[in-house]
């Protein structure tokens, strides 16, 4: 009894002396893995242009319902993304938002990818909607060159295809 | 005694009741901080520098907690019952000798009262506390209360003859009741040593009068929700937690004054003469009074990482077993001790020495033959349903 009494309290003395296995969040990250689902980003090609073409697929994927696309012609002198059409506004509800990643798969040019940020949180409501100025990259991060099918304009389909959501 | 004394005597009170329940404050943090470390995890760091600050934010969130009373609980009892706690918690710091500062007339200014009967008075007062457990748990008119308020009595009424026992080979080996006269008959040699076996009977007595882990069954939280103050919040279930933690500090400050030469500290003395021709007798007793309140203070922290580094380590006790750890091996080891000192006391009374090895060495073999030749643990255990031989 005294020597498992000894052993015993042997083994728990030998953790004083180790750095405990905590990690203190706020100060230190642990990096997340390489296919995590964090927070949306809308991406750019590496000419600057927006990868968004505003088909609102994504919207169509999202099974909680929470991104909303509302579409615009682009201007053709001033072109926001490759093609005719661009996001006009881009939200999503990162309250509803269940990080699956089915708008990543919907998309037809990969401008939505959900990177490695997590700490979402808010003080209101209103704040939980992530604008498209929010979402969006930096112009000099984008990758990637414009693919050829998208340079083809004027092949507008018709009646236009408006994904009503 | 003039009104003055009477004043300072007061301020005295004031000042030690304050330091206990600070003395208290600071030992949560400490244990929590040490116990995350033996289990691997960091504690409290946020609330100030180190988590320095841990305790009055949880002070403040327990004042500010409402203050709820059950509808079929006995009003004033309930409400009386944490004082019963906390008071006889407080009041065993009284006799004890906290440090050494002569005040020029004989006395002690850290001692705050010097009686006759010390040893009795905390003995008495140690098991006082428990009424404060029992009425809370009886007054909280609720059925795991009243187990956990039970199991208090039962434990602290079988471990208190073990502890009486423990400390009466203290005052057969020094001859006194008074606490500061024990603790300067400790001057060449320490009470461990020729008392180990007492030494050893008292901590284990005492964590189990102080119903601390691994005696902790009166708060066993698998059994009995939260045991005597399931139904005590905000300040009331506070005085509780402060009663049982500043009797744990004090009943390792009793350990010390006993066994581990109270606040005596090797060179304390020869410092003490060394400073009176340099700095003058009044400041020099203040050094000495500060330095010994130290080596008092340091040895009590040794034994409280002590109980922290017991708590990490060892899992609750059954209740059987609790029973006979008490009555079958801490008893008869007390009783032994007392023989042995009594007998080594008439035998050799003029060589403390050889009286004091002989002491130790019959400790330790009795130590080491009651954990090899114990009560066993009951193999069998309990049969619920018979089953037929033939399956």
């Amino acid at each position: 009894m005294l020597g498992e009494l000894f052993k015993g309290l042997r083994t728990t003395l030998k953790y004083l002396f180790k750095k405990p296995v905590t990690v203190e969040y706020p100060e230190v990250k642990r990096p997340v893995r390489e296919r995590f689902r964090g927070r949306h980003q809308l991406k750019r090609f590496a000419n600057g242009m927006e990868r968004c073409i505003g088909c609102a697929l994504c919207a169509a994927a999202c099974p909680a319902d929470a991104i909303l696309v509302i579409p615009a012609e682009n201007d053709p002198a001033r072109p926001n993304s490759p093609g005719e059409r661009y996001a006009a506004r881009y939200e999503i509800n990162m309250l509803r938002c269940i990080f699956c990643g089915y708008c990543e798969d919907a998309c037809p040019t990969n401008a939505i990818v959900l990177e490695h940020q997590y700490e979402l949180s808010f003080y209101e409501r209103k704040a939980s909607v992530y604008t498209k100025e929010m979402l969006l990259v930096p112009p000099d991060q984008g990758h990637g060159e414009i693919p050829p099918v998208l340079e083809q304009l004027n092949r507008r389909p018709s009646p236009p295809a408006q994904i009503d959501l | 005694m003039s009104w003055i004394d009477i004043v300072i005597l007061v301020v005295k009170c004031l000042v030690l009741a304050l330091a206990a329940t600070g003395l208290f404050a600071y030992f949560t943090l400490f244990e929590r901080r040490t116990l995350a470390r033996l289990q691997n995890r960091v504690g409290p760091n946020r609330a100030g520098p180190g988590g320095f600050l841990q305790p009055i934010a949880d002070a403040l969130k327990l004042f500010f907690k409402e203050d709820v009373v059950p509808a079929m609980a006995d009003r004033w009892v309930y409400l009386l019952s944490p004082a019963f706690a906390v008071i006889p918690a407080l009041i065993i710091w009284v006799v004890l000798p906290l440090g050494y500062w002569p005040d020029g007339q004989g006395g002690n200014l850290l001692q705050l009262a010097s009686i006759d009967v010390g040893i009795l008075y905390l003995l008495a007062v140690t098991s006082l506390g428990v009424y404060g457990i029992a009425i809370a748990g009886w007054a909280s008119n609720n059925k795991y209360s009243m187990l956990g308020g039970v199991r208090a009595s039962a434990q602290v009424i079988s471990y208190e003859l073990a502890l009486g026992l423990g400390v009466l080979g203290v005052v057969m080996q020094a001859g006194s009741f008074r606490t500061e006269q024990i603790v300067e008959q400790q001057a060449g040699m320490w009470y461990i040593v020729p008392q180990f076996l007492g030494f050893v009977v008292f901590l284990i007595a005492a964590t189990a009068e102080v119903v601390r882990a691994p005696f902790d069954l009166v708060e066993a939280e698998q059994e009995l929700v939260g045991g005597y103050n399931t139904e005590y919040g905000s300040m009331k279930f506070a005085l509780f937690f402060m009663s049982e933690y500043i009797k744990l500090v004090a009943m390792n400050a009793v350990a010390v004054t006993l066994f581990l030469g109270g606040w005596r500290f090797p060179g304390l003395f020869t410092l003490h003469s060394e400073l009176i021709p340099m700095i003058g007798e009044p400041l020099a007793n203040a050094v000495l009074g500060l330095l010994s309140l130290g080596a008092f203070m340091l040895k009590v922290a040794l034994l409280s990482f002590v109980s922290v580094w017991v708590r990490a380590t060892v899992p609750r006790v059954r209740y059987d077993q609790l029973m006979d750890l008490g009555w079958k091996v801490l008893l008869p080891m007390g009783l032994v001790n007392i023989t042995v000192t009594a007998v080594l006391g008439v035998l050799l009374p003029d060589q403390p020495l050889v009286a004091a090895v002989v002491g130790f060495v019959i400790g330790a073999v009795v130590v080491v033959v009651a954990s090899r030749r114990g009560p066993r643990p009951r193999r069998e255990g309990v049969t619920l349903v018979k089953k037929p031989a033939s399956s």
